[in-house]
């Protein structure tokens, strides 16, 4: 050995230097592939940060812990594919802080339920799901129809957001108001809501305000649309 | 500082050969098996490195000798479910309705592919076995808003209704109370006149039968039997759409709720759309 395991030990500023060293290996091993992240995270077409409805929504879908009993990851396995469509892939949840995988089934995978059901069904279910569902465990969310969605903050979210790396364009921060009124009420004109953010799905609303279950649906009917799988330039992300 | 390694006098161990202010160590080794145990999931961690995905590199990664990748297994396992229900499937896309229906194991097969789709995709709202809940119509009833014949419910089904698709189904009832065409009290004699209709009432209005007949009739008949052009429900039934009471009666002609389906064409392949329409058909309401 080049230095006695006794120098070091005591030396205090030896044993100092080199464990930083060590720890240092440790923490580069660890940091290094994160920099390499852009060629293994594979890029996808149509994958767009939320629009300001979906994301309070999405903030709704955290806040109530939905993510306890339901995941949102289709795994590469033949029967998850049959059942809920084309697995998930990492660039699906790009946008999210933090991502909302879940681990836990106790109701089905949440991937891609946009557009599996009409919204109408979606108010009436997580108002009451035993009402359409008899067999139903899942708890009621009567109470988010009564609740006034909470915009004060929007744009210091969404800036929030920003700041982690979601690439909102100063075009849709400056917009973000607008965007989500016009998303939750059929009547608006949503032709900017739709350049801003394609696929974004107008909620019925009671067209008064803006509850908190109409964001919450706005976010469960963009989930697992916004990649089409079918376009052949998708075809098959190599990971 | 080291000193000599001794045998300690009350344990008879070797010390380790290092002393503290008087203190000594005793070598108490790893048990062997233990040791070789550990080597070995070192070892085996190398191997593994090298045979299966590991590394990120500058541009992709490692792809691990084996070129193992979940996203070919499953593309393969997908692929050989699916040949192996070919044998079934492809007969079931190809050939015509009657033609299945003649062949008895066919028509098995396809109410059984349908039976389970549906209690995945279509149950939730349409109800086990397609009873229906207020809103999501019954299947089973045979009162149907835009067809009961195979290919009705096959367009259905492929393009949903008011569901955004571009050959959706479509129509709207119009919005008689929000859009004053009609004043409160005639809403009322009108609503009195459907509930004879439905058979809650017996006391009709002849003023709510006049309404009827000029705003009505073109979407729900004359006699209250439907029109299914439009999908206008019939309202001379025992069975509804939404629930039968007087107010949803009158909310629904103030304030019309219009029913959306989604459409399957884009998560369904066309075999099971058609076994869909075939269980779907035979629940009991197919013409
Ligand atoms: C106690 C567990 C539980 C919690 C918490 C829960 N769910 Fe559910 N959920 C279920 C179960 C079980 C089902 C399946 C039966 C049904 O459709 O109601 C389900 C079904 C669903 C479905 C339909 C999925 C499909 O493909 O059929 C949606 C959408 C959904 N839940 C959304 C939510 C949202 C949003 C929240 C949070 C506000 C939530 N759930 C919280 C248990 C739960
Ligand atoms: C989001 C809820 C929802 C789901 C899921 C759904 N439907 Fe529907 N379906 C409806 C509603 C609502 C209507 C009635 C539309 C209207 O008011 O005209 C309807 C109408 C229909 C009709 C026409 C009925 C008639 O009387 O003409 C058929 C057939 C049908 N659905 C079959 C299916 C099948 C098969 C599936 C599963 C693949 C399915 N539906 C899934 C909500 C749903
Ligand atoms: C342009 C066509 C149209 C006209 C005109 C129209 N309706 Fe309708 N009506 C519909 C349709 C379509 C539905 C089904 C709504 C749905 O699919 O959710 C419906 C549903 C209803 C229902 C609920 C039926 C059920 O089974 O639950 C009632 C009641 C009703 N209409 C009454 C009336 C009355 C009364 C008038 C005249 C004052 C009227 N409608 C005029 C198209 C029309």
């Amino acid at each position: 050995m080049f230095i006695k395991h006794e120098t070091i030990e005591k030396n205090a500023f030896l044993l100092l230097v080199f464990t930083l060293l060590t720890i240092a290996v440790g923490g580069i091993v660890e940091v290094i592939p994160l920099f390499t992240i852009e060629t293994t995270v594979e890029h996808v077409k149509g994958v767009r940060p939320y629009s300001p409805l979906e994301s309070r929504g999405r903030d709704i879908y955290v806040r109530e812990g939905c993510y306890v009993c339901h995941s949102q990851q289709v795994r590469a396995l033949r029967d998850e594919v049959e059942r809920y469509g084309h697995y998930s892939i990492a660039a699906e949840s790009m946008f999210d802080h933090p991502f909302q995988w879940g681990s836990k089934r106790i109701g089905p995978d949440l991937a891609r339920v946009g557009g599996k059901y009409s919204s109408d069904w979606h108010y009436a279910h997580l108002m009451n799901a035993q009402s359409v569902v008899p067999e139903s465990l899942m708890p009621h969310y009567a109470f988010l129809a009564q609740t006034p969605l909470d915009t004060g903050d929007l744009v210091r979210r969404i800036k929030a957001q920003r700041m982690v790396g979601v690439p909102y364009t100063d075009d849709q921060v400056a917009n973000a108001a607008a965007d989500l009124k016009a998303q939750a009420d059929p009547a608006a004109d949503n032709a900017a809501l739709l350049r801003r953010y394609p696929k974004a799905v107008t909620v019925p609303g009671d067209g008064r305000s803006v509850t908190e279950l109409d964001a919450l649906v706005a976010y469960l009917q963009v989930l697992g649309t916004m990649v089409n799988f079918a376009d052949p330039a998708n075809e098959k992300p190599r990971q | 500082m080291p000193t000599k390694i001794e045998k300690d006098s009350i344990s008879g161990q070797l010390t380790t050969g290092h002393e503290w202010d008087g203190i000594k160590e005793l070598n108490r080794p790893l048990p062997k098996w233990w040791v070789y145990i550990f080597v070995a999931t070192v070892i085996w961690s190398g191997v593994y490195f090298v045979l299966y995905p590991s590394i990120p590199g500058i541009s992709g990664y490692f792809h691990g000798l084996l070129g193992y990748s979940t996203r070919d297994t499953v593309e393969a396992d997908v692929a050989a479910v699916v040949k192996q229900r070919s044998v079934y499937m492809d007969r079931i896309a190809a050939l015509p309705y009657d033609a299945i229906r003649r062949d008895r194991q066919l028509l098995a097969v396809a109410e059984t592919a349908g039976r389970i789709v549906f209690a995945d995709n279509c149950q939730p709202c349409h109800g086990a076995g397609g009873g229906g809940s207020p809103g999501f119509p019954a299947l089973a009833a045979g009162n149907w808003l835009w067809g009961g014949k195979l290919a009705d419910i096959e367009t259905s089904i492929v393009f949903g209704i008011r569901g955004g698709h571009d050959n959706a189904r479509q129509s709207a009832m119009p919005r008689f109370g929000v859009d004053a065409m009609l004043k409160p009290d005639e809403i009322q004699a009108v609503a009195d006149h459907v509930m004879v209709l439905y058979g809650k009432s017996t006391v009709g209005s002849p003023a709510g039968a006049k309404i009827f007949a000029e705003n009505c009739v073109a979407c729900h008949g004359d006699a209250g039997q439907g029109n299914r052009e439009v999908g206008g429900p019939r309202l001379a039934s025992r069975t509804h759409l939404n629930a039968d009471d007087r107010a949803t009666v009158v909310g629904q002609i103030a304030n019309p709720r219009m029913g959306v389906m989604p459409h399957w064409n884009t998560r369904l392949d066309q075999a099971t759309i058609k076994s869909l329409t075939l269980y779907v058909h035979a629940l009991g309401g197919g013409e």
